[in-house]
């Protein structure tokens, strides 16, 4: 187990620094001179020549990139210009505030579309399974900021329920419950999607599952229908389903970019849009890295959960 | 292609959706010769006009634009978008694809290695990167959109290519000197291209939306211009005070994606050959029975000793209109202690009957259409499930044929067996784990304690079908239905098995149905036998009496064409032609066509089974030794 982790980790090496790469190769294509936009049309040529000096941009790209890399390496993400604080703080911060809002909806997708997925095999074509494939069906047409603001019009402006933006209340707020009150509807809109997916995969895999010999094994034994879905159709299932899980925590951090728009949470994915709106390319370069690296770091913790439910692996 | 068409549109939703798109698209090409308002004409004084208003069937937005029309004319845009984006996507990732698939090695690894690293982003961030780079803009928005799909599409297609590249029909061009160009074109493309199209029509609904979010956060198309991902995010400014302006967007959205969604799984489903097999279906926990023989009254027992009484049992393969008889009328008893052997080439029904008996047939296709299983004074088949539930595996207990397949691959060993236990009665663990042990030490597995913490895949085929064995035994059954417990073992395990099964036979005094295509095996270990042709059965007796003096030419003729160890040299003789289908109804004796016996008559009628010498017989020219 140890071993395979560490593997693992080696092997991630090159994908990270792959990563950094494509970062680094794409934000090189911005026409024009990151000094000028930082000093603005009327800048002196020497100002210009000067900051750039001062930035490393009068050296070779690759020289550039590998400066770039070491100082990552060490926690250096630079300085944001727009902003004026260091990129890594701004980040950090942020970073808080997207893990709050897609960890519950990611959570709750889980949750919710496993357990969808499961309901409506185990009682295909009964009206439970096409209610939920119905759902399913909305739920994966929908764009995730247009269900964000039907809920905005129908929680706050109709029934004055819920807050329709920021963290916390301005004024009063602060604690938990406020968290939360600001929080369910973001999280939903954000799950919703996602759930969809997961549960069609659950669904299929179900039933798949469902029709191998090892289920009539259970059946031809007498265990209880109940117990042949959740124990032993499940526990197969689940080893097909979690990889995809893995891919859709993607899904949810790409969401949340336009949940975060849309309720004016204070996360990373405004920050980007913000960031490349006022051309902050420090900004934009560092959060697309870190937010990439986490995505990796996190695929490779559902690998290692993976391994330890599927006790065939170990030994390839 | 048209049975395709035809196919994919017999699926209602997927037709609906085919409706829904065709009437949006036919709107967007129509646009430009409808009477609609120019869309960028502002008129300040009539904004937030409210819809099915007079001059604006939509109303306006914000600067008193008509919506109607910029809904049209966004629509236009954003299918053209999203089109393009899918298209570039498609071709781009197409062809990394197959090239990679094709030239292997080092091209393959690179390529795919790319793709890893691409598909290691967040979709949206790489997206972002690309717009943060080349400037918001509805061309750059697209080009992102294009770009951030195209590993989809490079490795699903690569993953067929590579497959297809050690075919015999590309390897054959290969060596006929003909250039990659060709091959890669004209071989290769047509036999990826129904993986394109899924690859497609998964994504081109998500690219739709990408293109439409990146316009909602400011970084597609810019204004004037419009696509319905910009008019929502400007709806969003004055969404509380006048929804409608985010609303009709977003709906059109809305139905776009699910036409295209609908539509896809239409497509896939026509696809998949799963689906029309119904092997994605659930089998319920019971096989289906004819309506009519629910009803009918449990037969009247009759006094007998017998531990399972079968009558007339019949079970078909339902799949839409075709029915296929798998099992027809089948009767026969099995008493206190006794092993009768079913035997039987593939397909004959011998599995599909001992499955039918606690209706394990997967249903659908399964049917049970006739007949009756009783033991003792039970009758299963009317049997609702809790009653047969309670019986499976508590007093009718299997034996399975592949034990790799038929053992749970992800639950330990001991926690197989000592569920088999708590599914029938209530206990402590330990006693459980105990009697596991126990009965593991009975099928003579060396080390009990350690296979019990085993998963199957860590076992050999011997040790996991003993423990298939040893987990039938956990309820001391009356009967255990063994089906070709052998047939995946090879020739000196296979004798291992059948000695255990023989002992347990003797001390337990158990009774066992044991079926196997392999006379040899039978002779070891049945008392009375029962040969399967087409379903049916042809001859039942005494294992020595059938197996030295066959009456059925069937019988005779699967003798003949099994070797026999210590007798010498002998020629084997195939039985030519093949069994019947059962689609029809069996006219005449259904070994009529393949028999050296053959008579005009055997055509004429079907054959009833006769009792011959305690032999029953189903032919009406039995084979006599002088």
């Amino acid at each position: 187990m140890l071993r395979y982790i560490v593997r693992r980790l080696i092997s991630m090496i090159p994908v990270l620094i792959g990563i950094t790469a494509i970062v680094f190769l794409i934000m090189s294509l911005i026409p024009g001179d990151p000094a000028t936009a930082i000093l603005g049309s009327y800048a002196t040529p020497e100002n210009v020549a000067n900051l750039n000096a001062k930035l490393g941009l009068d050296k070779p790209l690759v020289q550039r990139y590998f400066i770039w890399l070491g100082n990552l390496a060490q926690g250096d993400f630079g300085r944001s210009f727009s902003l004026n604080r260091p990129v890594l703080d701004e980040i950090l911060e942020r970073f808080n505030a997207t893990l709050i809002l897609s960890g519950t909806a990611y959570l709750l997708c889980s949750f919710l579309g496993v357990l969808a997925g499961i309901i409506s095999a185990s009682r295909q074509y009964e009206i439970s399974d096409k209610l939920i494939t119905f759902v399913v069906l909305i739920g994966i047409s929908v764009p995730s900021f247009f269900l964000g603001m039907m809920l905005i019009v129908f929680f706050t402006v109709q029934l004055r329920w819920l807050p329709a933006s920021g963290m916390f209340s301005i004024y009063g707020g602060g604690d938990f419950v406020d968290l939360i009150r600001h929080l369910i509807m973001p999280a939903l809109a954000l799950s919703f999607v996602a759930t969809g997916v997961i549960a069609r995969l659950s669904r299929s895999t179900m039933l798949e599952v469902l029709r191998l010999e090892y289920i009539r094994t259970a059946r031809a034994k007498g265990v209880k229908e109940f117990r042949v879905v959740t124990r032993h159709a499940f526990r197969s299932a689940v080893v097909t389903i979690l990889p995809v899980l893995g891919l859709q925590a993607g899904f949810v951090l790409s969401g949340s970019v336009y949940i975060e728009i849309v309720f004016q949470w204070p996360g990373i994915g405004r920050m980007l849009v913000d960031a490349i709106l006022t051309r902050d390319i420090l900004l934009v370069q560092g959060g697309v890295v870190f937010v990439a690296f986490c995505y990796v770091f996190f695929n490779l913790a559902v690998d290692v959960l993976q391994l330890w439910l599927d006790p065939r692996i170990t030994r390839k | 292609m048209i049975g395709f068409v035809k196919k994919v549109i017999r699926n209602r939703l997927a037709g609906l959706g085919l409706v829904v798109l065709f009437g949006i698209i036919l709107l967007a090409i129509l646009t430009p010769l409808l009477p609609l308002a120019p869309p960028n004409a502002i008129d300040t004084p009539n904004r937030f006009v409210l819809p099915f208003s007079d001059n604006a069937l939509l109303g306006t937005d914000h600067l008193g634009r008509d919506l109607l029309s910029r809904l049209l004319w966004g629509t236009q845009l954003s299918l053209a978008v999203g089109l393009a984006a899918a298209f570039i996507a498609g071709f781009f990732g197409a062809l990394l694809g197959i090239v990679a698939g094709y030239m292997g090695g080092r091209t393959d690894s690179l390529i795919m290695r790319s793709v890893d690293i691409l598909m290691a982003f967040p979709y949206i961030l790489l997206a972002l990167a690309i717009v943060a780079a080349l400037g918001p803009g509805l061309m750059n928005a697209l080009i992102a959109v294009a770009v951030v799909n195209i590993p989809f599409f490079a490795r699903n297609v690569r993953g067929v290519a590579v497959t297809l590249a050690q075919a015999d029909f590309i390897q054959s061009a290969r060596l006929s000197g003909r250039s990659d160009i060709s091959i890669l074109v004209f071989e290769l493309l047509p036999n990826v291209a129904s993986v394109i199209i899924i690859a497609f029509s998964t994504t081109v609904g998500w690219m739709i939306l990408e293109t439409a979010g990146l316009s909602f956060l400011g970084l597609g198309s810019q204004p004037p211009q419009a696509d319905l991902g910009s008019m929502l995010g400007e709806g969003r400014a004055a969404l509380i005070t006048n929804p409608h302006t985010s609303i009709i967007p977003g709906i059109m959205i809305f139905l776009i994606v699910m036409g295209i969604n609908l539509l896809g799984d239409g497509i896939r489903d026509a696809l998949d050959p799963r689906l029309a097999k119904g092997q994605l279906e659930k089998p319920s926990p019971l096989t289906r029975v004819s309506d009519g023989l629910i009803q009918s009254p449990p037969i009247v027992s009759t006094a007998s000793k017998a531990v399972m009484d079968v009558n007339h049992l019949s079970t078909n393969f339902e799949v839409s209109e075709v029915v296929n008889k798998a099992v027809r009328d089948v009767s026969f008893s099995i008493s206190s202690g006794e092993c009768l052997g079913l035997v039987g080439e593939s397909g004959s029904g011998k599995s599909v009957t001992a499955l039918s008996l606690t209706r394990l047939v997967a249903s659908p296709p399964g049917v049970v259409v006739s007949g009756s299983v009783r033991i003792s004074d039970q009758e299963l088949i009317s049997l609702p499930y809790e009653g047969i539930r309670a019986i499976r595996g508590r007093r009718v207990a299997y034996i399975f044929q592949d034990p790799l397949t038929s053992l749970h691959p992800l639950h330990r060993i001991g926690h197989q067996l000592t569920e088999a236990m708590s599914t029938h009665s209530r206990g402590a663990d330990s006693v459980f784990v105990e009697r596991a042990e126990n009965l593991l030490s009975e099928v003579r597995i060396p080390n009990p304690e350690r296979v019990m913490d085993a998963y199957p895949h860590e076992l050999s085929g011997g040790m996991r079908q003993r423990i298939g064995i040893a987990m039938a035994l956990a309820n001391d059954p009356d009967i255990i239905i063994a089906d070709e417990p052998t047939t995946a073992l090879d020739v000196t395990v296979q004798a291992q098995i059948l000695a255990i099964l023989n002992d347990l036979r003797q001390q337990r005094g158990l009774s066992i149905l044991f079926i196997s295509h392999d006379l040899n095996v039978m002779a070891q270990i049945c008392d009375r036998v029962a040969v399967m042709y087409a379903g049916e059965i042809v001859e039942m007796g005494r294992a020595s009496d059938i197996l030295e003096h066959p009456k059925h030419p069937y019988t005779a003729a699967l003798l003949a064409c099994s070797p026999q160890i210590g007798q010498g040299r002998q020629s084997l003789q195939p039985i030519t032609g093949m069994p019947p289908t059962g689609h029809e109804p069996l006219n005449a004796c259904a070994f009529a066509n393949r028999c050296s016996r053959v008579q005009p008559v055997c055509q004429q009628q079907p054959v009833e089974i006769i009792d011959m010498d305690s032999q029953l017989v189903r032919c009406l020219f039995p084979v006599v030794e002088s």
